[in-house]
């Protein structure tokens, strides 16, 4: 489904991510982890086509076509998915009109109609059932005045509405305490299936526990340095991150 | 021969069209007089700092059309709010049109200021209330020497009138360059609600100047909720002096909506005579290409116990240029006044500019005065959370525009208004928007 071939990015010159190749089948769940500023965050802003990231080298496949080029809503309407490690506020526009926004352009784009009102509200209502999410919440603007856990539970709560066939999740486990991972990792599994791929990037390894990937790869200086089965993210929670460093310096 | 010289030279030809004798006619030779003095302001004036009219004042234009000119509702049904009855007070190139119209003496009187100035019936208000707030300086003054024709608005006290009223005023491009002088007079008394809606709107490419003048008077207790639509094409340019005076425990609140024409300069003043009055102004203005917006506004807190809230928004693409000049002066006896102001503003293009300037004068000592003026850009990270989530740029743009103009759009209370403001940005946005505020 994701095909990433020695992709080199940069910004503003400076160079982040340095050659990563990357595959995701339909069906597979990938861990990435890693220390700070090893390049996780930019790794899914860059697959999700944000312009300040400039790509130098290597390419993007997904399901065979090359999406570098393509805007970042060119690829959401492709079903790339990123859950954002930290939801921009938007006071003015409520949860509901945003997410009637984004499907109906998703679905422009598609050449379909719009969602029927009565379509939307099920799917809305059936959507923030299985997030727990309050409907008062759907009225409130945009992760205005959210709590952490709120933000977090909201970008799954998108995820369950656009139905993505990759779903990128930025740290989602940061901020959650342990109801809220339950209830968004139990979001996330239930969203899984063997048509679409989810990239789970964390800097721990709590939310594997809920969320169990069948790889995980370890990111460092813009590289993926070490890849394994989900015993990795086990020995990276014991070990920390040091004894990667230094197996790849040696 | 200047504008100025066409202008004054020209009163003596509209004396004879006009009753000398009338006790009108001594503030009109007066208010000539003043505007032969001042002449148009310039940019040296303070207050005209940032707006030149030099390029508004080059045409030659018609000041009294010849021709009586008629149009057909369905030409311009689209700019009327057509979705809701409303009375109708509808001028085209400066004269009244019976035929588009809906007036009425049914316990309000709806009706045209030509009849208000020379019917007997009329006399007692006009004697109280005309020319008594529209201020003195020189563009004001050049109304009311010409004051003849506009909207006159008058309701009795405990009358909640059932409809809004709509003044329109249109030009058809038969003459070449047309200045026009619309007056109006709305008088609200005790415990009486009224909504008013206001559009000048040519219908060709030529040039026009309109120099308009609202005074309106709210009694104790009265409402009054005021719409400008703003939305004329780009050869069209206004000076809208309006002037509210309020007694006690009145609430007028002013909705300015500045989409279109090619310099508008708004001078919106509020005189607060009496406890508990409420005064509210409000606007978006989103503006492109050469366009240019003033909004000059004064709220005057003479007694105790009062507030004002002023709350305008401002995009501006292209070369497009704006300015807020926002004064709020506290006399020494309005204590416990309640006085905010914001003006927050979006610059698309690097070309855009706004000058935004609050000026607050407080000589009370126990009063809530707040201000606060923004400058800035569409947040990046907000446009790229909305098209990862597949809102294409120029949706996902206005989008977060809506979402800044919302507070000014929320208050409007006239569904059918806020339904064609919203349309109205749409379509200078350039998009087909699902979504609903």
């Amino acid at each position: 489904m994701l095909k990433i071939n020695n992709l080199h990015a940069s910004v503003e010159d400076k160079g982040i991510l340095r050659g990563i190749n990357l595959e995701v089948k339909a069906g597979e769940v990938h861990a990435i982890m890693g220390p700070n500023g090893s390049g996780k965050s930019t790794l899914a802003s860059v697959i999700a086509g944000k312009e300040e990231y400039e790509v130098t080298e290597g390419n993007i496949l997904l399901d065979n076509e090359d999406i570098e080029e393509l805007a970042a809503e060119e690829r959401a309407h492709k079903g790339v998915f990123l859950s954002f490690q930290y939801p921009v506020e938007i006071p003015g526009v409520s949860v509901t009109n945003f997410m009637k926004t984004a499907i109906n352009e998703t679905r422009k784009a598609k050449g379909l109609e719009d969602m029927p009102a009565n379509e939307m509200l099920k799917l809305i209502r059936e959507k923030s059932e299985l997030l727990e999410i309050d409907r008062k919440f759907l009225s409130r603007s945009l992760n205005e005045g959210f709590s952490g856990g709120e933000k977090k539970r909201n970008e799954i709560f998108q995820m369950a509405m656009l139905e993505p066939k990759l779903a990128i999740l930025d740290e989602t486990d940061s901020g959650l305490d342990i109801d809220a991972l339950r209830i968004v990792a139990n979001g996330v599994n239930k969203l899984k299936s063997k048509d679409n791929a989810v990239i789970v990037i964390t800097h721990y390894q709590r939310l594997l526990d809920y969320i169990v990937p069948d790889f995980v790869h370890v990111l460092h200086n813009g590289k993926i340095v070490k890849s394994g089965g989900k015993e990795l993210a086990h020995e990276l929670e014991a070990k920390g991150y040091d004894w990667i460093k230094e197996e790849v310096n040696a | 021969m200047s504008l100025k010289e066409k202008l004054v030279s020209s009163f003596m030809a509209f004396e004879n069209t006009i009753d000398v004798d009338s006790p009108v006619h001594d503030i009109r030779t007066e208010a000539i007089k003043t505007f032969e003095t001042e002449g148009f302001p310039t940019k040296r004036q303070e207050a005209w700092k940032y707006t030149s009219l030099n390029s508004v004042l080059k045409h030659d234009y018609s000041v009294f059309p010849k021709h009586e000119n008629a149009l057909e509702f369905k030409d311009v049904k689209k700019y009327f709010i057509h979705d809701i009855d409303s009375y109708k007070i509808i001028f085209i190139d400066g004269k009244y049109s019976s035929h588009l119209s809906q007036t009425t003496h049914d316990g309000i009187d709806v009706c045209l200021m030509s009849a208000a100035l020379t019917k007997p019936k009329y006399q007692l208000i006009i004697e109280n209330y005309f020319n008594k707030i529209a201020s003195k300086d020189s563009l004001a003054s050049l109304n009311t020497a010409f004051s003849s024709e506009g909207a006159y608005i008058h309701i009795p006290k405990n009358k909640l009138v059932d409809k809004p009223i709509q003044i329109i005023h249109f030009s058809t491009g038969n003459e070449a360059a047309l200045m026009l002088q619309p007056r109006n007079l709305v008088v609200v008394d005790e415990n009486s609600h009224v909504q008013i809606i206001e559009r000048h709107q040519s219908l060709t490419d030529n040039p026009v100047l309109t120099n308009s003048v609202t005074e309106i008077f709210t009694n104790k207790r009265a409402i009054v909720d005021y719409y400008k639509i703003q939305n004329d094409n780009e050869n069209a340019s206004l000076i809208d002096n309006t002037y509210v005076n309020q007694k006690q425990e009145s609430l007028a609140k002013v909705h300015t909506f500045s989409f279109g024409g090619k310099l508008i300069r708004n001078n919106l003043n509020f005189y607060q005579n009496g406890e508990r009055i409420d005064s509210t102004m409000k606007g978006i203005t989103i503006i492109g290409n050469k366009q240019h917006v003033d909004h000059n506004t004064l709220v005057h807190h003479i007694e105790p116990n009062c507030e004002s809230h002023q709350d305008y928004k401002g995009i501006f693409d292209d070369g497009a240029t704006g300015v807020f000049n926002g004064k709020v002066v506290v006399e020494k006896e309005a204590q416990k006044t309640n006085a905010f102001q914001a003006n927050n503003n979006i610059l698309i293009s690097d070309k855009a500019s706004i000058n935004t300037k609050p000026q607050l004068e407080i000589f009370a000592d126990d009063v809530k005065c707040s201000h606060g003026c923004t400058i800035g850009q569409l947040d990046e990270s907000a446009m790229f959370y909305l098209r990862s989530r597949g809102i294409p740029e120029k949706e996902a743009r206005a989008l977060l525009m809506f979402a800044f103009s919302n507070n000014v759009l929320d208050s409007v209370k006239i569904p059918e208004i806020k339904n064609r403001i919203t349309k109205i940005i749409a379509n200078k946005l350039g998009v087909d928007i699902g979504f609903d505020l």
